[in-house]
């Protein structure tokens, strides 16, 4: 655990780099966050991420692919071209959520 | 005293630089459907992290994508000595796997088991998997044994392969076969 300075904010990261403290996150941290990983959040991508946090706050876990695809209706491979390679994680990264653990 | 990272910041590594691309392919060769989840779960496992995959689908694993049974795949316990659920006292005797309508109670069990843990049921899961970017490739030879016509497999494979086929596409992949 570590204290780390994004968009002008002290956040929590753990080992890998994904925010502890779902309160610290901002719309501007998830734009640093993207940033560190090559992406330029666009309107799109916001409602991916928005779904994330919402959905992580109401069940207490990060939804997998599948779940975003059904709940939020943002189709699958909408998301892979969102967030390429490993939508999943690299979502759960932005939106300042854990790692989905689900396997499905 | 707090301890504050310098930016750039810790950012986690999601391989989007790595060299040497891996692949992975699954070869489906069984009809039931406790036996048809395990490739498609680990093909959900390697999309989701990049990897590209590929399941190859032969004998009793044209089940998987021929429309007629993609949707009615069964499970039997007949022959499956692992059969004792957790709740129950006794294995369940594996020969009463016999009996006319065991093994449609059995499909139900397990098909209520899945869903309760939110992994979708077989035809789902196959245009989940695709539209993740899986290529499925029906095997030539069982294509021709079972007398299939394109026209009567689901819409996501993506063409018919001979074995020698399969070789060439699936070099430098790693292959699991179920």
């Amino acid at each position: 655990m570590a204290v780390a300075t994004l968009a002008g904010r002290e956040v929590h990261i753990d080992d890998e780099g994904f925010m502890t403290e779902y309160d610290e996150w901002t719309e501007d941290v998830a734009r640093t966050l993207a940033g560190n990983i090559g992406i330029e959040l666009t309107d799109a991508h916001w409602k991916a991420l928005k779904f994330m946090r919402e959905d992580f706050k109401a069940n207490g876990a990060s939804p997998t692919i599948r779940r975003v695809t059904s709940e939020a209706g943002i189709p699958t491979k909408e998301l892979f071209a969102l967030f390429p390679k490993k939508p999943a994680k690299k979502m759960a990264y932005i939106a300042g959520v854990p790692k989905p653990a689900g396997c499905v | 005293m707090t301890l504050t990272h310098e930016a750039p910041l810790t950012v986690p590594d999601f391989g989007d630089d790595a060299a040497g691309e891996r692949k992975i392919a699954f070869i489906c060769s069984k009809g039931n459907l406790d036996m048809a989840y395990p490739a498609l779960i680990m093909a959900n496992g390697a999309l989701g992290e990049g990897i590209e995959t590929h399941i190859f689908f032969t004998f009793w694993g044209m089940d998987m994508i021929n429309k007629k049974t993609v949707d009615h795949l069964k499970f039997t316990f007949l022959g499956n000595t692992a059969m004792h659920p957790v709740k129950a006292k006794f294995s369940m005797p594996q020969g009463l796997g016999g009996f006319p309508g065991m093994t449609s109670m059995a499909t139900k069990m397990l098909k209520d088991k899945i869903a309760a843990l939110d992994v979708p049921e077989i035809p789902e899961f196959m245009t989940l998997l695709h539209d993740m970017g899986a290529k499925f490739w029906a095997c030539k030879m069982s294509v021709d044994l079972m007398d299939l016509e394109p026209e009567d497999m689901i819409d996501e494979v993506d063409g018919i392969l001979n074995v020698t086929e399969f070789m060439e596409l699936s070099e430098n992949a790693q292959v699991i076969f179920v």
